[in-house]
């Protein structure tokens, strides 16, 4: 009965050395960087300390300094989201279409509008403002055309990959009724669009929030400048404060879109 | 068949006692349930469905925990069993699923090796590290249920039939000293269930232990059972050999007589 | 072909048009146009100041070609930081996401376990990394440290999340079938939850490891290392040549990066 001991191999060889190869790389990359990065050691273990002690800093928080200027700060900063999501839009529709393979055939095309939409997302929206802070000077100009440069290529992806899942056989019908091609765009693909579109929309303006709150950082505008100014200064317990409304914004707009986006699908 | 079984003494392989289970209080769908098993071979359970025939085998190995009553099952209450020595007890009794419930993406060999879990380490099973012997016996296993050639191939490419047939090899890969099976043969065509009902027989044979098969078969059942139990409205209707099982007592299982034709 | 209906039913009401004109998406369209309107106004924006920074623009990209590498060893030692920050916190939160996944998974674990390691992931990820910088900052000091410790709970906040749904949905069923052979938690866990879940797993990680690889060129800019701390000192002194080198350097980055987790997702398959 016990001739011959069996064997049984999860994975080819080949399978098997790749997958090995992977493991190797990541050990070797985290060794290497653990030794090679500047870290000091006792700062490691100096930090729970620390934090402790501004987290002691922060309390009692002064409220009272809510409504002389992080109250004002935040309505901006919600302004930013908002705008710069709006303005997204401009530039997002137009190459989401070029970039959808069953609306536009030709493959410049999709080059042309790839190109824009993975540079928009290569750069981080922190760096987008601060080249609108170059060019247009400190301010909200600046934080509104980041978050709108930044979303572009997010917008812009995942509304082509909706408009390439569309059902075709409608528009083909669409189509054989010899409509044009922007009555097609408008009473065949966007119907079928519709509830992806502002999901994603929303999606994105829910990240906006929380991206707009720390453009000031950059001075782009926003509870940003204010966080930064008490910062600078020291003064943890309005730093608490401002922190404290960035919070309570970042979870009220997360439950929005969440209800919302129930309702749409 | 009935040679080899007059052989073996008569031994205690489960004892149910006034066992309850009630899902929201004050609703029992278990009232009460007493079974002796002292004989190897099939027993098959049947009854109309929702009558509690598949809580009453999930209460046998504790996948749920009965309100009330004993099960005795090697030398131990099954029902008070913790931690360690619930998973000790539950390794020496092998289940076998109406959907199968293979791990999907686990090839067909490490899926009968899995039977092997209850016997091993946390650190043996992190390496996968199964004795050659276990790896010998799945293989065995692997023939006597016909799927030799299957063995590299993911479970999920499998048939319906071929998945059962895995099942029980994992089941009996444990080395059970019971084998429990719910309804397996439901999702299956009249051949292969055939099939299947006869492996579970071969099973309980060689390994000379009891096999529960719930089934809602009737002549299935009473074709390969050594003894049938009915139930009906969570209570045992009807205890005994096959040949005694009568139209009257089927009424009385199922309700109403159109069906029986 | 109307006319000839309406003379033959001899009704002479005109039938409503089936394409019905949608009052909510009309007021919707007006809604957007007063908010623009506002918000122009409220954040003092006008077209003379946007079209002033247009002329702006045209002199910062002139200033910034051809880019200027001639700092290569700078930009090299912030590319390196920026990469060991995103090795080391990439391990570190992958590792600590997953048991923090497990146990947040309300299928698997009680809910007084899943509770409170849910609300722990949701605070991870409430906060923009750049102020969980910030804070790291000032509580550790400037330096790669604080970014390590940023994006570990960056990536907690995130793909903890994405693990603990994967788990959620997986079968039950298989997980009940290895129960019942009497296997240990940590079996049951490696033999019929991962199997189910290895491969979304490593998606997420690969999309974690590739969205550290940007952030880690971003917490620089408030001062917790890597290449960021080099492109905002480069931004202040003007040197927009020299930020051109830093953005083509930082988006082959992220584009190799990209390649990379293509190539991990691909083998894993
Ligand atoms: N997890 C549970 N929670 C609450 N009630 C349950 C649960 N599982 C089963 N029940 C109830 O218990 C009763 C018996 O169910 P059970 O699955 O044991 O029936 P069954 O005899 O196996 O039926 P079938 O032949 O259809 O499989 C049913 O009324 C069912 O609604
Ligand atoms: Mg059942």
């Amino acid at each position: 009965m016990n001739a011959i001991d069996h064997h049984w191999q999860r994975f080819t060889l080949k399978q098997k050395l790749s997958r090995y190869a992977v493991y190797l790389v990541l050990v070797m990359a985290f060794v290497q960087s653990i030794q090679s990065v500047e870290v000091i050691p006792e700062f490691l273990l100096d930090a729970p300390e620390q934090m402790a002690d501004m987290f002691s800093r922060m309390w009692p928080m002064d409220f009272a300094y809510y409504p002389v200027t992080v109250h004002d700060a935040m309505i901006e900063t919600l302004n930013i989201a908002t705008l710069g999501t709006l303005i997204t839009l401009i530039f997002a529709i137009p190459l989401a279409l070029m970039n959808a393979s069953n609306i536009v055939s030709s493959t410049w095309c999709h080059w042309i509008s790839k190109f824009f939409l993975v540079s928009s997302r290569s750069v981080n929206s922190l760096v987008w403002a601060l080249l609108f802070v170059s060019i247009f000077g400190p301010g909200v100009i600046a934080g509104v055309l980041a978050i709108a440069f930044r979303s572009i290529g997010f917008v812009g992806k995942l509304l082509g990959e909706a408009l390439e899942e569309v059902n075709m056989g409608s528009i083909e019908a669409l189509k054989a009724t010899g409509a044009s091609w922007l009555s097609i765009l408008l009473k065949g693909y966007w119907p079928q669009v519709l509830p992806a579109f502002f999901s994603i929309v929303l999606f994105r303006w829910d990240i906006n929030v929380r991206e707009s709150a720390v453009l000031g950082l950059v001075g782009a505008g926003g509870i940003g400048v204010v966080l930064d100014d008490s910062m600078n200064l020291f003064q943890w317990d309005r730093v608490a404060v401002s922190l404290l409304a960035i919070f309570i914004i970042v979870i009220l707009a997360e439950i929005l879109v969440v209800n919302v986006r129930k309702r749409l699908i | 068949m009935s040679v080899t079984q007059s052989s073996v003494e008569h031994s205690n392989f489960l004892e149910i006692r006034n066992l309850k289970k009630e899902y929201t209080a004050g609703n029992p769908i278990l009232k009460g349930i007493d079974i002796h098993i002292t004989e190897p071979g099939i027993v098959a359970i049947i009854g109309p469905s929702g009558t509690g025939k598949s809580t009453l085998l999930r209460c046998i190995n504790r996948l749920i925990d009965p309100t009330e009553g004993k099960i005795l099952f090697d030398n131990a209450d099954l029902c008070l069993a913790k931690g360690a020595q619930l998973r000790k007890l539950r390794r020496q009794v092998g289940m076998v699923f109406q959907e199968y419930n293979l791990v999907e993406r686990l090839t067909v060999i490490e899926n009968v090796l899995t039977g092997r879990l209850g016997y091993m380490s946390a650190w043996q099973a992190w390496r996968r590290k199964f004795s050659q012997q276990d790896i010998n016996t799945a293989f065995e296993l692997l023939d006597a249920v016909g799927l030799t050639e299957h063995a590299s191939k993911r479970a999920d490419s499998l048939s319906g039939g071929q998945r059962q047939r895995v099942g029980i090899a994992r089941a009996v890969m444990q080395n059970p000293r019971i084998l429990l099976a719910d309804e397996p043969t439901s999702s299956l065509d009249p051949k292969t269930a055939v099939e299947i009902m006869e492996l579970l027989e071969r099973f309980s044979q060689e390994k000379n232990i009891p096999a529960l098969v719930n089934i809602h078969d009737v002549k299935l059942a009473s074709r390969f059972a050594k003894r049938m139990i009915g139930m009906s409205n969570g209570v045992v209707v009807y205890d005994g050999p096959p040949e005694g099982i009568t139209d009257e007592h089927l009424k009385q299982i199922y309700g109403g007589e159109s069906w029986l034709a | 072909m109307a006319g000839v209906n309406s003379t033959r039913l001899g009704a002479n009401k005109d039938r409503e048009n089936p394409f019905k004109h949608n009052w909510l998406v009309s007021s919707l369209w007006l809604l957007v146009v007063c908010y623009i309107v506002y918000s122009f106004n409220a954040m003092d924006l006008s077209l003379g100041r946007i079209s002033d920074g247009l002329g702006h623009a045209s002199d910062l990209l002139a200033r910034m070609v051809p880019p200027n590498f001639s700092r290569w060893s700078l930009l090299l030692s912030g590319l390196i930081e920026s990469l060991e920050i995103a090795v080391i916190s990439s391990i570190c939160g992958i590792f600590i996401s997953l048991f923090l996944g497990l146990f947040a998974a309300r299928n698997l674990m009680p809910s007084w376990i899943s509770t409170p390691v849910r609300a722990l992931i949701a605070l991870c990820r409430t906060f923009h990394p750049v102020i969980i910088a910030i804070l790291f900052v000032k509580s550790v000091g400037f330096g790669a440290l604080a970014g390590i410790l940023t994006l570990v709970v960056a990536s907690i906040g995130f793909i903890a999340k994405l693990f603990a749904e994967a788990i959620e949905e997986i079968s039950l069923k298989q997980v009940e079938a290895i129960r019942a052979t009497g296997a240990g938690f940590t079996s049951i866990i490696l033999f019929s939850v991962m199997p189910q879940v290895f491969a979304r797993f490593i998606g997420f990680s690969t999309y974690q490891l590739d969205s550290n690889l940007r952030n880690s060129t971003m917490v620089g800019i408030v001062g917790a290392g890597g290449l960021g701390g080099t492109l905002f000192s480069a931004f202040q002194r003007f040197d927009y040549d020299f930020v051109a080198a830093i953005l083509i350097v930082i988006i082959a980055l992220i584009m190799f990066g990209e390649f990379l987790s293509n190539i991990v997702r691909h083998i894993f398959r």
